[in-house]
């Protein structure tokens, strides 16, 4: 360890550091502007926010955290959080796409059940009182104290 | 800090080969590079776990998403995009300003260390405090998640349970957010205050934090576009 450690973990520097910065400040702008321009679908948009936000994550990871240099079994470890992860997303979005109405095939298609609860209702509910911003007393609140 | 040095002394670094001994270097580890990567295999174990629980956030804030479409877009609107925009920019540069730190450690110049530690801190209190003023603002208009939700006159679905969960996953995801970096911050005094024991012989501490900084800037990565830019 006192011979040849020194170098060892001394891959990047500050210039490599610094340059990743900038990359990632100008990431950052690009997603930003990119959430003002419509990409034809809300899950468009979402995808290239994404997709931005996976770059810098591979920036950070490969750079600011020495992964690009490092034993690999670090990397592998990384890696198997997010391919663990990557499964646990591409089977809810398997989920969220193939979920149909669960109603048997031989029973006669019923009336459309109310999908809001009449407390729910906008036209039976009345208009939302405003927030109070300062917490006045309230009269029943008081006499009953 | 003279203890935590005479302790780790009496415990290791006292092979009988009576070669170099470096006061960290614990007795059942062959070399001090073994022991460097066995800590960081640890950490990064550690930070899987971190990626799997936010991981988990993440997936439920899409799922609603997909539920409530038109009331995520509008809830989303109640928060200002300066403010996360802001708070991108400063927690990616204190990540640098944290890399930075781990390089002077790393070449033993103690003071460019604790300098870049110094501003690391900074940069954690400015982004407590944007999110504090964030945080009360919400308190304020009465965005809060759940039962406690106040409808708005903004709401284009009045009574839609979207809005509650909109801020139910937004104070769950930055508040646990929030505390990683509370705790961070807790890690990075305790860097400061043990400053003197690290140079290029030992300085685990300081990477593996830097570790731990890095990935909470990670997650703020996503949240920043889910949250503050989808329209």
């Amino acid at each position: 360890m006192s011979h040849g450690h020194s170098e060892k973990h001394h891959h990047g520097g500050p210039v490599v550091y610094t340059a990743t910065l900038i990359a990632l400040l100008i990431l950052t702008g690009i997603t930003v502007g990119a959430s003002y321009i419509n990409f034809g679908s809300n899950s468009a948009n979402i995808a290239i926010a994404l997709t931005i936000a996976s770059m810098k994550a591979i920036l950070v990871s490969l750079f600011f955290m020495h992964l690009l240099w490092d034993k690999k079994v670090n990397a592998i470890i990384a890696a198997t959080g997010f391919l663990f992860l990557g499964i646990f997303i591409t089977f809810d979005l398997i989920d969220l796409n193939n979920r149909r109405d669960p109603t048997p095939r031989n029973v006669p298609v019923m009336a459309t059940p109310t999908a809001v609860p009449e407390s729910m209702n906008p036209q039976l509910t009345p208009a939302p009182k405003p927030y109070p911003k300062k917490v006045a007393p309230v009269e029943g609140e008081a006499e009953k104290e | 800090m003279s203890t935590t040095t005479t302790d780790l002394h009496a415990h290791g670094g006292h092979d009988s080969h009576g070669e170099h001994h470096n006061p960290f270097h614990q007795h059942h580890f062959a070399t001090m590079e073994q022991q460097f990567d066995t800590a960081k295999i640890g950490m990064w174990t550690f930070l899987v776990t971190e990626v799997l629980m936010f991981g988990g956030l993440f997936v439920g804030f899409g799922l609603s998403q997909a539920k409530y479409p038109q009331e995520f877009v509008d809830a989303h609107h109640h928060l200002q995009r300066w403010a996360g925009s802001l708070n991108t920019v400063v927690l990616l540069f204190s990540s640098w300003t944290m890399v930075m730190a781990v390089h002077a450690a790393q070449t033993s110049q103690k003071a460019r260390m604790k300098m870049f530690l110094w501003i690391t801190l900074l940069c954690a209190c400015v982004f407590m405090g944007v999110k504090y003023y964030e945080y009360s603002h919400k308190f304020e208009e009465g965005l809060l998640p759940g039962m406690f939700y106040h409808s708005q006159p903004t709401d284009t679905i009045p009574g839609s349970h979207g809005y509650a969960t909109f801020f139910a996953f937004y104070f769950m995801m930055t508040g646990l957010h929030g505390i990683h970096i509370l705790i961070g911050m807790g890690l990075i005094l305790w860097l400061l205050k043990n400053a003197d024991n690290f140079n290029s012989e030992w300085y685990t501490p300081v990477d593996l934090f830097g570790l731990y900084w890095h990935i909470v800037d990670m997650i703020w990565i996503y949240l920043f576009p889910l949250y503050y830019l989808i329209s």
